[in-house]
């Protein structure tokens, strides 16, 4: 009830000990002018109203009670960051890649997606490899770089390269035992086009630089008294 | 992928420790040769998945650890190195 200090304002009551006060009750009635407060309310002190509380729209009871109690997750919000690159990948560095169905093709590296990975291409026409993702440890970042200041990337992310979500088809008793019709999967035909649009570019520039084109269309390997801790790439 | 061989596991005079093995990577014959390889996997007799951590003294030979360990009567059989994850 009784007003706050100030801010700022140190009590006007200090402490002796803790929890003992140099004045007294009345001395500090006195102190802090309560009476002056009381004189100007007409003898009593004035009194504020609470606030009307804001009307509580009556929540419904809910439908369903666990049996047990649930533990809710812990709070995470941590945010995730694409993953550091090496200083030797830089947009138009040739790689060579490690591991998978493509492994020691050279490819022409383009972007790094929100998730971290790369984003690849052959380009197709000259070694086959379309436009992927892949991990950083899975490649050798070479020194050739190709120009790829004419590719606008600003479509792929990676959403783009996600699976398409399989309808869930319901099994009739039938059905069950026939089988199963294959549906084959055939990239959708604007994939092809980005394809071909972010070739386009590509291969302009390839083409302009001697050999880059039959350097891209060759496998990397390892011939007999190839070190490749010596190896300079 | 570079090749190697297996040799024996990590021992003393009398205690054999089976969990790390050694490699003898072709062509790899100085401490320092190693380090290009380290953190690099192992594939042995197609089976056994393994990581190079650290050389094995000065002369190029490589301490592997195995996901399980390698089979003692393999001691002497290829082994090849891979070269992810990449760090070039």
């Amino acid at each position: 009830m009784a007003p706050k200090a100030a801010t700022g304002r140190t009590s006007r009551n200090p402490d002796l000990i803790r929890g003992v006060g140099k004045f007294s009750r009345s001395k500090m009635y006195h102190k802090r002018g309560l009476w002056a407060i009381k004189a100007k309310n007409g003898g009593v002190f004035p009194k504020h109203d609470p606030k009307p509380a804001a009307a509580e729209t009556p929540a419904k009871p809910p439908k369903f009670y666990p049996a047990d109690d649930v533990k809710k997750p812990l709070v995470n919000k941590r945010k995730h960051k694409p993953t550091k690159l090496r200083a030797s990948i830089t947009p138009g560095t040739v790689f060579i890649l490690l591991a998978g169905r493509f492994m020691g093709k050279r490819v022409v590296f383009l972007k790094q997606l929100t998730s971290g990975l790369l984003l690849v291409t052959g380009p197709f026409k000259v070694n086959g490899v379309p436009l992927r993702r892949v991990n950083q440890s899975y490649v050798i970042a070479t020194s050739t770089k190709v120009d790829i200041s004419g590719v606008d990337l600003g479509k792929f992310d990676d959403q783009y390269f996600e699976k398409e979500a399989e309808k869930k088809k319901k099994k009739g008793e039938g059905e069950f035992f026939e089988a199963e019709k294959e549906e084959k999967k055939v990239l959708p035909d604007d994939k092809k086009d980005d394809q071909k649009t972010v070739d386009a570019q590509l291969i302009k520039s390839i083409e302009a630089v001697l050999d880059l084109k039959t350097y891209l269309s060759a496998r990397f390997s390892l011939k007999s008294g190839m070190k490749p801790h010596e190896l300079v790439f | 992928m570079v090749k190697g061989h297996q040799g024996e596991g990590v021992r003393s005079k009398s205690n054999q420790y089976p969990n790390t093995s050694l490699i003898h990577i072709e062509g790899v014959n100085t401490k320092e040769e190693v380090s290009w390889y380290c953190g690099k996997q192992w594939i042995a007799l197609l089976l056994h998945l393994g990581q190079v951590p650290r050389p094995h003294g000065n002369s190029g030979v490589v301490r592997a650890k195995f996901k399980s360990n390698l089979p003692p009567k393999s001691m002497g059989d290829r082994v090849r190195v891979v070269m992810y994850p990449g760090n070039i």
